[in-house]
Order: structure tokens, then C-alpha cells, then sequence
């Protein structure tokens, strides 16, 4: 199950430290190329429905990466990570409307939140095995849900935060130009994705691998195994909530539906549909699932019969996800050719 | 110097280990061995925090480690592999020795770095080599064979260089051949590393061989301990143990 089997897994590790720098090095680079790509969009295809697409895929993808962190690497099954996502769209929204702060200060007043939220519920839920874990997420998500429509005098109850996110510029960037909103987007998923894949890489990254395959295995080697839960927990959420910013900024308000234990199960799905074990499959994932819903949704009423046939291909016919299947084909193909 | 005292667990009305008084002192060799059911596992799992201790004591150098987290006493100096192997399936053999290192050196939660550090890779390699695996280091632990992921169980103990090391029947589920050659490995090791091994083994052929001190449980209870002639000889271990099993042998 570890990601890359096929070009990154083991013979990079014959030859360590200066590879590793340069492994390093060679992220920094496709980071960078892929926000220069992205950024450049605009000036090719002028679309707003494409800058739309691309802006919806950023708050989703890092919601999803994220996610894959518990799933896909620990081994932990959360069913209500997407109350990270609600309460990052909620704190920001909030946090402009009612303080008058800047944005940046708002961002990051919305990531601690975020941190101390995490951190009290994770202590509770990680010592909990496989179901239980997964379903009092579950619960957590939906007391989370319903403060938030039954604390109509500061949420706005069921009809969510209106009025608009008021969005002062600041450092030259004006989020309410669509483009600056789009570039910011952009540059958030970027970094975001950078940081997890830099976490997916480190040792820690492998401390989570050892929990995920074996955990009591992992506590007789020296591993504190909850704490080490704890902290992806709580790492995983931050980005989540990095998503629900870019979300309340896009849509310009807060849903309760951003906070319902739905936004989980979609993060749940996309990462079924892109695959959980390379980095990028929950980001093809997201991809495809908004695609899906994109298309599905315009052709069709019956939009959760399609989506329902379309997990139950995956799950039942591939049995994996896509980019799972991609890299095992790939990796056919060059034995086959090795031979 | 490991010295348990009067160490107690019950599981219900069952005493797994009871009343247990036992020296091992440093750089020995001991065999534990003793009917199914006779508590040998429990006793490891004692020791290594597995599970907390009804009563007594557990002391490493004279610090009472009964009742501390496995990570702890892992941290003290007290190793284990598993009576079944317990490995990281998804993980090659290499990643898995350099994982272990970085847990050992408190480095399991570094996040600005990547995986793996230079500083854990002569430990790594030195384990794989003393346990033969290095030709199988892009392995992955699931595709190893039964005997290499007992072998690898055992370098992950290893590997944190621990002062004692338990090692829960090492040769289990292996043929007669492939039993000798694991248990070959196992005295190898004991005499290039100077630690204190105690093993959990059932061959008897294997135990007297080999063992220069020997530990006999029984429902629980120290049944005898002593060098391998003054075991065979014992009334009690014939009647409890021998004399079920290896009757013939024990006659003649
Ligand atoms: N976690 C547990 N819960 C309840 N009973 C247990 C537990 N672990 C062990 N026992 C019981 O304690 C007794 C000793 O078991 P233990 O596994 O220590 O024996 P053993 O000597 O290792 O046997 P074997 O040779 O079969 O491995 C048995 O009766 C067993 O059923
Ligand atoms: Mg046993």
C-alpha cells in the first residue's frame, strides 16, 4: 500500500541523503510549474466556469488530500471529517462579517479554532477502534451540524451566513476580483498540497504507515501510537478547514450543508474514486466527482442513482480507485517489458 | 540485571502467571518452556507492557518497570518478537529496519525532514546484515516467507539494540531443518550482541541443546529452572511435562 510503488518505493532509498534533498528540491519545482500553469489558465481559456471548476476543485481537494492523511495513511476511517470543512467555512465567514479583521488574520484566527477544536475532539475519538472511531466522528459532526442551525442568532440557523463575506484587500491581492480569488485559490491548494505530501514523506509519514499496518507492532518499537493519531488528526483538519475558507469565499457565505455529515461522505467517496494509495488519487478523485455531479446533475434528476452506480463500479467492479489502478497497470506494463 | 518478583496475573479464574520469582542476569541465554496454556506468552506480555501485572515487580537494572506502557519499557531496553510474526506488511524490509531506528531515535514525529535520515541507515544496516535480510531489502514484508518474516520480527527488535531481549517461540511453524537453522541464528546472535535473550521454544531437542539455563512453567508457576541436565533430570518436569510428550526419551 505504499503510494508510487512503482518509480519512488524502494530503490530511492538505496542512496540517501543526497537524494533526499533533491527529492526535496524536485516537489519544490512541481509545485512551483504547477501554480505557473494554473495561474496562467486564465490567459488561455478566459472561461469563468473553468476559473469556477478550478476554484470548487481547490476547496475540495485539499479536503479530500486531507482525508486520505487519516484514511489512506493511518488507517483511521473518519466518517465526520467534514465538520473541519464546515467550521473552516463558518469561523471565516464569521470572523469577516462580525470582527472587521483582515483576511489574513482571519485565515489563520480560523485555523486555531480549527487546531483546539481538532485537538479536543481527536483526544477523545482516536483511541477508539475502526467502527467506533468512524461513527463517533460521526456524532461529532452532527452536534457540530446542528449548533450551527440551532444557533440562528450568530450562524443564521438554516438559511446560513448571508450577506456576503466583506473581503478587504490586503498585500494587493482584492479577493472579491474574481481572477485575485482564483490565483489565491490556486496558490492555497498548491502550498496545501505541498505541506501533505511533504508530511506523507517525512518520517512521521512512516511512523503513520507502521499504525496503519500494525499498530501494536508500532507501540513495542517505541512509538507513542496516540499520540502520533492525534497529531494527524489534528494536521488533517487544519487543511480540511483550508478548503471550507476557500468555499465561504467562493460561494461568499456559509451552509449548514458545508458542516452536514454529506461533505463526509463525499470526501469519502472521492477518495474510493481517485484511490487511497497514491498522494494525488483523492485529487483525481475530486476532479472526477465534480465532473460527475457537473454533468450528471444537468442530464438528469435522478442524480444520486448515477452517482450510487458509479461507486458501486468502483467498488465492487475495480475494486480500487482510479489512479490505484492506473499505477497497478503501469507497473504490469514495465515488469512485463522488464522480462 | 532483569529480576521479576512475585509477578501475578489472573484472567478471570484463570492464573496465566502466578506468584512468578525469576533472575535473568545479563548476557544469558534461558529457555522458557512448558505445556500450551502454561502462561509462557503471558509472561512476555508482562514484561513488555503488553498487559499490566495484578501484582509484583519488574525490574530492569532496579527500575520497576510492572505496569508501564510498551513504548517505556521498549525505551528501557526490553525487546520482543512475536509468537506470531508481527510486521509491517505493507512496508519493505529496509523501510521497515530505517523506521525503526527513527522511532528509536526519537524521531518518529519529525515532519520537516524526509524519510529516510541518513543518521538511521548504518543501524539499519547492520541489522539486516546480522539477520541475513539485506539481499531482501526492496521486499516488501507481506511477500517475504514465513521463516524471513520471523527473521524480520526479530530485526525489529533487534535493531532498537535492546538490553534483554524476549523472543516468543522463534521457531514456530517452521520444519525441522529450517527450526535449526532459526535457532542457530538466535545463539549467533545472543553471543555476537552480548544481551540477555530468553526464549519461548517447544522442541525439547532444541531447548537442551542449546539453552544453558532453562525455565520450566506450569499452569502458571515456576515448575523448576536450572541447566539443561538437572531439568531432565527433575521429578516434577518428567511428570508434568517430559512424561506426557517425550517419554521414551526422557527413559532411556
Ligand atoms: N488476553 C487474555 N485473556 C484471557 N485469557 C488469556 C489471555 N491471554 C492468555 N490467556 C489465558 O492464559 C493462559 C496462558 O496463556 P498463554 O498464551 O500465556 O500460554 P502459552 O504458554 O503461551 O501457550 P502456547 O504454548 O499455546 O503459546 C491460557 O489459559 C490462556 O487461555
Ligand atoms: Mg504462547
Amino acid at each position: 500500500m505504499t503510494e508510487l510503488p512503482a518509480d519512488q518505493g524502494a530503490q530511492a532509498l538505496d542512496v540517501p541523503q543526497p537524494h533526499v534533498k533533491t527529492r526535496r528540491n524536485r516537489d519544490v519545482l512541481i509545485a512551483l510549474a504547477a501554480f505557473v500553469v494554473l495561474a496562467l489558465l486564465p490567459m488561455v481559456f478566459s472561461s469563468k466556469f473553468l476559473l469556477d471548476f478550478v476554484i470548487r476543485c481547490a476547496a475540495y481537494g485539499l479536503f479530500a488530500t486531507s482525508l486520505n492523511l487519516l484514511i489512506g495513511y493511518t488507517g483511521l476511517t473518519s466518517f465526520g471529517h467534514g465538520m473541519f470543512f464546515g467550521l473552516g467555512a463558518y469561523g471565516f465567514g464569521l470572523m469577516m462579517q462580525k470582527t472587521g479583521v483582515s483576511v489574513p488574520v482571519a485565515f489563520v484566527a480560523t485555523l486555531a479554532i480549527t487546531f483546539v477544536t481538532a485537538l479536543v475532539i481527536g483526544a477523545i475519538c482516536v483511541r477508539l477502534k475502526e467502527i467506533y472511531f468512524a461513527f463517533v466522528t460521526l456524532a461529532f459532526q452532527m452536534l457540530i451540524h446542528s449548533t450551527i442551525l440551532s444557533w440562528v442568532s450568530l450562524t443564521g440557523g438554516d438559511q446560513g451566513l448571508r450577506g456576503g463575506i466583506p473581503r478587504p484587500p490586503f498585500w494587493g491581492i482584492d479577493l472579491s476580483n474574481h481572477l485575485h480569488l482564483y490565483v489565491t485559490s490556486c496558490a492555497l491548494l498548491v502550498i496545501g498540497l505541498f505541506l501533505m505530501h511533504q508530511i506523507a514523506q517525512s518520517p512521521f509519514g512512516y511512523t503513520l504507515r507502521m499504525i496503519r499496518d500494525n499498530a501494536t507492532r508500532a507501540s513495542f518499537i517505541g512509538i507513542d501510537v496516540w499520540r502520533a493519531k492525534l497529531t494527524i488528526f489534528v494536521l488533517a483538519a487544519l487543511f480540511a478547514s483550508t478548503g471550507g475558507v476557500i468555499m465561504a469565499l467562493f460561494v461568499s457565505g456559509a451552509y449548514p450543508e458545508f458542516a452536514y455529515w454529506t461533505i463526509s461522505g463525499e470526501g469519502i467517496f472521492i477518495n474510493m474514486l481517485g484511490g487511497v494509495t497514491t498522494f494525488l488519487g483523492p485529487m483525481v478523485g475530486t476532479v472526477l466527482l465534480l465532473i460527475l455531479n457537473d454533468t450528471v446533475t444537468r442530464l438528469t434528476e435522478y442524480h444520486g442513482l448515477v452517482l450510487g452506480i458509479v461507486i458501486l463500479f468502483f467498488a465492487i467492479g475495480l475494486r480500487k480507485g482510479l489512479m490505484d489502478f492506473v499505477i497497478e497497470w503501469y507497473a504490469q506494463r514495465r515488469d512485463r517489458r522488464g522480462k | 540485571m532483569l529480576e521479576i518478583r512475585s509477578l501475578s496475573k489472573s484472567f478471570g479464574g484463570v492464573k496465566a502467571t502466578d506468584n512468578v520469582t525469576l533472575d535473568f542476569a545479563d548476557g544469558s541465554l534461558t529457555a522458557v518452556i512448558g505445556p500450551n496454556g502454561a502462561g509462557k506468552s503471558t509472561f512476555f506480555n508482562l514484561i513488555t507492557g503488553a498487559l499490566t501485572p495484578d501484582a509484583g515487580q519488574i525490574l530492569l537494572n532496579g527500575v520497576d518497570l510492572a505496569g508501564r506502557t510498551p513504548p517505556e519499557i521498549v525505551r528501557h531496553g526490553i525487546g520482543r518478537a512475536f509468537q506470531v510474526a508481527s510486521i509491517f506488511p505493507s512496508l519493505t524490509v529496509q523501510e521497515t529496519m530505517l523506521a525503526a531506528v527513527c522511532a528509536d531515535q526519537r524521531k518518529a514525529s519529525v515532519l520537516h525532514r524526509r524519510f529516510p535520515l541518513a543518521e538511521t541507515r548504518d543501524r539499519a544496516e547492520h541489522a539486516m546484515e546480522l539477520l541475513g535480510l539485506a539481499s531482501k531489502r526492496n521486499r516488501t514484508a507481506a511477500t517475504l516467507s514465513h521463516g524471513d518474516q520471523k527473521l524480520l520480527d526479530i530485526a525489529l527488535a533487534l535493531v532498537l539494540d535492546p538490553k534483554v531481549l524476549l523472543l516468543d517461540e522463534p521457531t514456530a511453524g517452521m520444519g525441522t531443518e529450517e527450526r535449526w537453522r532459526m535457532i542457530d541464528k538466535v545463539r549467533e546472535l545472543w553471543e555476537k550482541q552480548k544481551i540477555t535473550v530468553v526464549f519461548i521454544e517447544h522442541d525439547m531437542d532444541i531447548v537442551f541443546k542449546i539453552a544453558p539455563e532453562i525455565v520450566v512453567l506450569c499452569y502458571g508457576r515456576i515448575l523448576a529452572t536450572g541447566a539443561p541436565d538437572a531439568i531432565r533430570r527433575n521429578e516434577a518436569v518428567i511428570e508434568a511435562y517430559l512424561g506426557t510428550e517425550h517419554h521414551a526419551g526422557a527413559a532411556v
